[in-house]
C-alpha cells in the first residue's frame, strides 16, 4: 500500500480549496481508505478548523520538519473516522520555514503505511505553492466560474505544465446554475474551453458550506447536501470509478418525491 | 588540496549576484556551485542570484531542482543568462528573468547576424496566462494565447487557435508587421508603436489578419 500524494491547488484565495480537502479526506475515509490531510497553509491555518479539530493541535508541520517531534505526535485523528487524521499548519511561522524538499521527505516517509496524503495548498504561486506541489503525484486545481479565478487557474496550470508535474486535474467550485442559465455566470464548458485540463468535478454553490465550516463538521457527511454528494462523487473518480456529473439544474430527488420543484 | 577544475565567478551587479559557469558538464558545475556557496553561506544568505550558463542546455528539471537547491540556502534564484534557446525558454517557462535588460524594453534577443526575413519560432502548446514567448523573427503558435499571456516579435505573429492575450508584432519597429489568428481577440494588440483593444464582437469568431494601415490598426477578415 503505497499512498497517492494529491495536493488541491488554485492561485486565487478563498475559492474552496481547504473545503475540498476537507470533504475529500472524509469521503475517502468513509469508505475505508486510510487517509492523513497536510494544510501547507503555514501563518493562516485553517484546515483544522473546518475538520474541528483545532482544539486537539499540539504539534504542528513545522514541528516534524523541525525536528521537534515524530511524524506520529503530530497527526491528529479525526473525532467520527479513525483512519482520518490531519497534519496540522504552524500558525506563528510563516512559508519559509519549510522547504520543497522538506515535504517530499514527509510524503516519503508517509507513503509506505497510507492509501492517500491530501495537502491543502495555499493561495499564491511562491513558496507556499511550490512546498505543497514538490511531492504531489496528482494535482487537483480548483476554481469557481469566475473571469479572475479561471484567469489564476490557467497561471497555475501554466507553472505546473512547466515542472512537468503531470496533468492537473480541474475542480469548478462553488456553481450557481439559475446565474448560469440567466448568462451571469461563467458556464462550465467555459471555463473547461480555456483552461483545457480534464475535469474531475463540478460543485454547486451551497450556503450549507458555511454552517459545516462554522461547525467543524464536513459536508460530505451530510447526506442531503448536494455539495457534499459532489465531493463524494469525486473521491470516487479519484478511487477510479466512472461516475456521471450530477445534473445540478435538476430538483433533488427527495424534493421531487416531496412534489416540491 | 583539492584544485576543483570547474571555473565559477562571481561578482556583485546592481542588487544582485552574478555567478558566471565555465564550460564543463551539468552535474559537475552544479555540485561545484553548491560547493562554493556552502564554503561561504553567510556571504549566500539572502541574496539575489543572477546565472550566467552560457552554452549550458538546462531543462525544467534541472533548473528548478537547481532553484530549489538555491532557496534552501536562502538565495534567491531570479534570473538565468544563456546562449541557448533550450534554456531560455526553460527559463522562461519558470517565471525566471532571461536578460538583465532596464524595465520597459520588451525582452527581444539583439540582432547579431541579420536573421533570414521568413524564419519563425515554431511553438506548439497553448500559451497560459503568465507565460512570455519573445522571438526576434515571426511567430507561429498552434494552441491558444490565453488571457494574461504576452507574445512578443520582431517580425510577424501566427496564431493558429484563440488569440486572447497580448501580442505586439514588429516589436522592434517593423509596420509591415501583421497579426493572425483563428479568433482575434487579444487584450491588447500592438504592431511596431501602434496599439489597440479588441472591439466586442459579435457572432461567430472568424480567422482575421490585422496590420497597421496609414498609422491605424486595422483587422479585417482572412480571404487567401
Amino acid at each position: 500500500m503505497t499512498a497517492k500524494v494529491v495536493t488541491v491547488t488554485s492561485g486565487k484565495g478563498g475559492v474552496g480549496k481547504t473545503t475540498a480537502v476537507a470533504n475529500l479526506a472524509v469521503a475517502l475515509a468513509s469508505r475505508g481508505q486510510k487517509v492523513v490531510c497536510i494544510d501547507g497553509d503555514i501563518g493562516l491555518r485553517n484546515l483544522d478548523v473546518v475538520l474541528g479539530l483545532e482544539n486537539r493541535i499540539v504539534y504542528d508541520l513545522v514541528d516534524v520538519v523541525e525536528g521537534r517531534c515524530r511524524v506520529r505526535q503530530a497527526m491528529i485523528r479525526d473525532k467520527r473516522l479513525p483512519e482520518l487524521h490531519l497534519i496540522p499548519a504552524a500558525q506563528t511561522r510563516d512559508k519559509t520555514a519549510v522547504s520543497p524538499s522538506d515535504m517530499v521527505r514527509l510524503c516519503d516517509e508517509l507513503r509506505p503505511e497510507l492509501d492517500w496524503v491530501l495537502i491543502d495548498s495555499p493561495a499564491g504561486i511562491e513558496r507556499g505553492f511550490k512546498n505543497a506541489i514538490a511531492a504531489a503525484d496528482r494535482v487537483i486545481v480548483m476554481t469557481n466560474p469566475e473571469v479572475s479565478a479561471v484567469r489564476d487557474a490557467d497561471r497555475v496550470v501554466g507553472l505546473l505544465e512547466a515542472e512537468e508535474k503531470g496533468p492537473a486535474a480541474l475542480v469548478i467550485n462553488r456553481v450557481n446554475p439559475a446565474m448560469i442559465r440567466r448568462g451571469e455566470m461563467l458556464s462550465v464548458d467555459d471555463v473547461i474551453d480555456l483552461l483545457a485540463i480534464d475535469l474531475i468535478g463540478i460543485v454547486p454553490e451551497d450556503d450549507g458550506v458555511i454552517v459545516a465550516s462554522n461547525r467543524g463538521q464536513p459536508l460530505a457527511l451530510d447526506v442531503r447536501s448536494k455539495a457534499g454528494q459532489a465531493f463524494q462523487n469525486i473521491a470516487r473518480r479519484l478511487l477510479g470509478e466512472q461516475v456521471p456529473f450530477m445534473d445540478l439544474d435538476s430538483p433533488s430527488l427527495l424534493q421531487r418525491l416531496l412534489g416540491r420543484k | 588540496m583539492d584544485e576543483t577544475p570547474v571555473a565559477i565567478q562571481i561578482k556583485g551587479i546592481r542588487d544582485s549576484l552574478l555567478v558566471t559557469l565555465g564550460g564543463g558538464a551539468w552535474p559537475d558545475l552544479e555540485t561545484a556551485l553548491v560547493k562554493s556557496i556552502d564554503d561561504r553561506p553567510a556571504f549566500f544568505q539572502g541574496a539575489r542570484l543572477v546565472l550566467d550558463v552560457a552554452g549550458q542546455v538546462l531543462h525544467v528539471t534541472e533548473l528548478s531542482a537547481l532553484r530549489d537547491v538555491l532557496s534552501e540556502r536562502g538565495i534567491s534564484l531570479w534570473a538565468v543568462l544563456s546562449e541557448s534557446p533550450v534554456t531560455e525558454q526553460t527559463a522562461q517557462n519558470l517565471g525566471l528573468a532571461t536578460r538583465l535588460s532596464k524595465p520597459g524594453r520588451p525582452e527581444v534577443r539583439e540582432a547579431g547576424d541579420e536573421m533570414p526575413g521568413d524564419a519563425a519560432l515554431w511553438v506548439q502548446q497553448t500559451v497560459r496566462s503568465g507565460q512570455k514567448i519573445a522571438y526576434k523573427g515571426n511567430l507561429v503558435v498552434l494552441g491558444d494565447v490565453n488571457p494574461g499571456a504576452e507574445i512578443l516579435a520582431g517580425g510577424s505573429v501566427v496564431v493558429w487557435g484563440r488569440l486572447r492575450g497580448v501580442v505586439h508584432a514588429g516589436a522592434q519597429g517593423d509596420e509591415k508587421a501583421v497579426v493572425c489568428a483563428l479568433e482575434l481577440s487579444p487584450t491588447q494588440l500592438r504592431i511596431a508603436g501602434e496599439i489597440a483593444i479588441s472591439p466586442a464582437r459579435k457572432g461567430k469568431p472568424q480567422p482575421e489578419i490585422a496590420r497597421l494601415k496609414d498609422g491605424r490598426l486595422e483587422a479585417e477578415p482572412w480571404q487567401a
